[in-house]
């Protein structure tokens, strides 16, 4: 399954001790079913805090914001998540990390356990089901990360820069197999990065943000065929949508 | 995890304690101290060796024993209840918490009267007192524990819709239990210290009674005995809850270099 996420208005003005600082401004954005967006922007320009307003983990100060036809006001079983760290329960199992979507949404552990297996197979970790999270490199840990957000079968995957704390080779390993993943699931996806070459690899539609007040300033369809191999990387359509990206970040907030 | 049992670990500490015998047996006869002041350590341990044998220090080594074991596990759970209670809500920590950081800084042990003439002269005061001594430091460290789990190791439970009992019983606890661990251990000595002192105010049986009743008649190898005794037993309590801990939180060690 997969659904629409929708965004309108949306901003976020939040409190502190010299005065309201707002965060993010008159966001609107569709994510159509099936779709794959990247929001790029540099550091703190408030992406991170766009993709927890989405995941229903923060309330947005200003707009509305739903997914399919429903108001997003808390966490939804509907929308999976993963973050830069793999924010793994270190006392649990491989499985039972992956399992723990099942536990907290209370659904039937069976079905649950065997898509738990299917779902390791798919992240290529069908052999470490039974090992603790410290036994694992961090980008298996960030694997394990990506098979639990996908345990409740969610219709939106939200992602917020999920490889960027991984060495550069597990980066360009995970990010293909994000893209073969995504490719068999056919979700929608809202992908958070700093990382023009990565947001241009993987998206359909890329999104930029603008620093504080954080606002989207583009919104760019590179139109690369897919699937997008090693070799894209040297492609010319490839560079040239790099290239048309970086003008947005020459100046002194580069990235 | 290797070197699971390493015995060197045991035989260095040895070495330096059999030094410091020889150098108690050596300076009584170079300076010539009186038995009464100081005795030798082999009449410290006949006195010991024969207190075990015919019996007599048995009794007085299993109250102490069940006085702080009763007293320990009724100070450490309620500590970590009300820790947890307490850093789950507001209200509570605005009210209660800072009232229990300034009880903290008082010493427990002068409650210690008090609690005697409230719970008797008997078994009951020393595990009151025991409980109080102990419930202090394991209390905030469960609280700390608690409120310093990793923020977006929550988010990322809540994104999946984890309740707040879920949180607290499946991230917050585990989370803090390597914190919980170290009060528990704390707790460990602190639980022997107000054994004694109970038993030192007011009491028929116990090590710290034998102690305090064998200064009396002046005896100071009965009370080196009680006091190698209770040695033995804070040092065994300690190594065994370290070996729950390693047990328990498998994982504080190896977490680190991961990148949880």
């Amino acid at each position: 399954m997969s659904a629409s996420l929708n965004l309108h208005g949306v901003g976020l003005t939040y409190p502190t001790r010299n005065g309201a600082i707002q965060a993010l401004q008159g966001i609107d954005l569709q994510i159509e079913a099936g779709e794959f967006v990247a929001v790029l922007g540099p550091s703190g320009c408030g992406k991170s805090t766009l993709l927890k307003l989405a995941a229903g983990l923060l309330p947005s100060t200003e707009g509305t914001l739903s997914l399919g036809d429903e108001r997003i006001t808390r966490p939804s079983r509907r929308a999976g998540v993963v973050f830069q760290k793999p924010n793994l329960l270190p006392w649990k199992t491989v499985l039972d990390n992956v399992l723990l979507p099942a536990t907290t949404l209370q659904l039937p552990i069976e079905p649950a356990r065997q898509r738990a297996q299917s779902l390791l197979e798919l992240v290529g970790l069908a052999g470490f089901a039974k090992n603790y999270p410290y036994e694992l490199s961090g980008g298996m840990q960030q694997r394990v990360g990506i098979a639990r957000m996908l345990l409740p079968d969610p219709d939106v995957l939200l992602m917020d820069e999920p490889f960027a704390a991984l060495d550069a080779l597990s980066r360009e390993a995970l990010t293909l197999e994000l893209q073969r993943i995504w490719s068999t699931q056919k979700k929608s996806v809202l992908f958070i990065t700093h990382s023009i070459p990565e947001a241009v690899f993987l998206a359909d539609r890329i999104l930029v943000m603008s620093p504080r007040p954080g606002r989207i300033i583009e919104d760019y369809r590179p139109g690369l065929p897919r699937p997008r191999t090693l070799e894209t990387l040297n492609d010319a359509d490839f560079t040239a949508a790099c290239h048309h990206l970086r003008r947005h970040f020459t100046h002194a907030q580069a990235i | 995890m290797l070197k699971r049992f390493d015995i060197t670990a045991f035989v260095y500490p040895l070495i330096s304690l059999a030094v410091l015998v020889f150098i108690w047996h050596m300076s009584i006869e170079i300076f010539a101290i009186p038995d009464y002041l100081l005795p030798p350590p082999s009449a410290v341990f006949s006195s010991l060796y024969h207190g075990l044998v015919s019996g007599e220090l048995w009794p007085h080594i299993g109250t102490t024993l069940s006085e702080t074991l009763v007293g320990y596990v009724i100070g450490c759970g309620l500590a970590v209840l009300a820790g947890a209670l307490l850093a789950e809500s507001r209200t509570f920590e605005r009210f209660l918490y800072p009232l229990l950081i300034g009880l903290q800084a008082m010493p427990k042990v002068a409650l210690g009267p008090i609690i005697l003439v409230w719970f008797g002269f008997g078994m009951a005061s020393k595990v009151v007192l025991v409980a109080l001594v102990c419930f202090f430091p394991l209390f905030v460290n469960t609280v700390n524990g608690i409120k310093r789990t990793d923020p977006e190791l929550l988010d990322a439970c809540r994104a999946f819709s984890a309740s707040r009992l879920y949180l607290l019983l499946h991230v917050k606890l585990p989370s803090a239990s390597g914190e919980i661990f170290s009060g528990l251990q704390i707790g460990v000595a602190l639980a022997l210290i107000g054994a004694v002192v109970g038993e030192f105010l007011s009491a028929q049986e116990g090590l710290g009674y034998l102690i305090a009743s064998a200064s009396v008649s002046m005896s100071l190898a009965t009370m080196f005995s009680g006091v190698l005794l209770l040695a033995a037993i804070g040092l065994t309590g300690s190594m065994i809850m370290r070996a729950v801990h390693r047990r328990v939180v498998f994982w504080e060690a190896r977490t680190e270099k991961g990148g949880r």
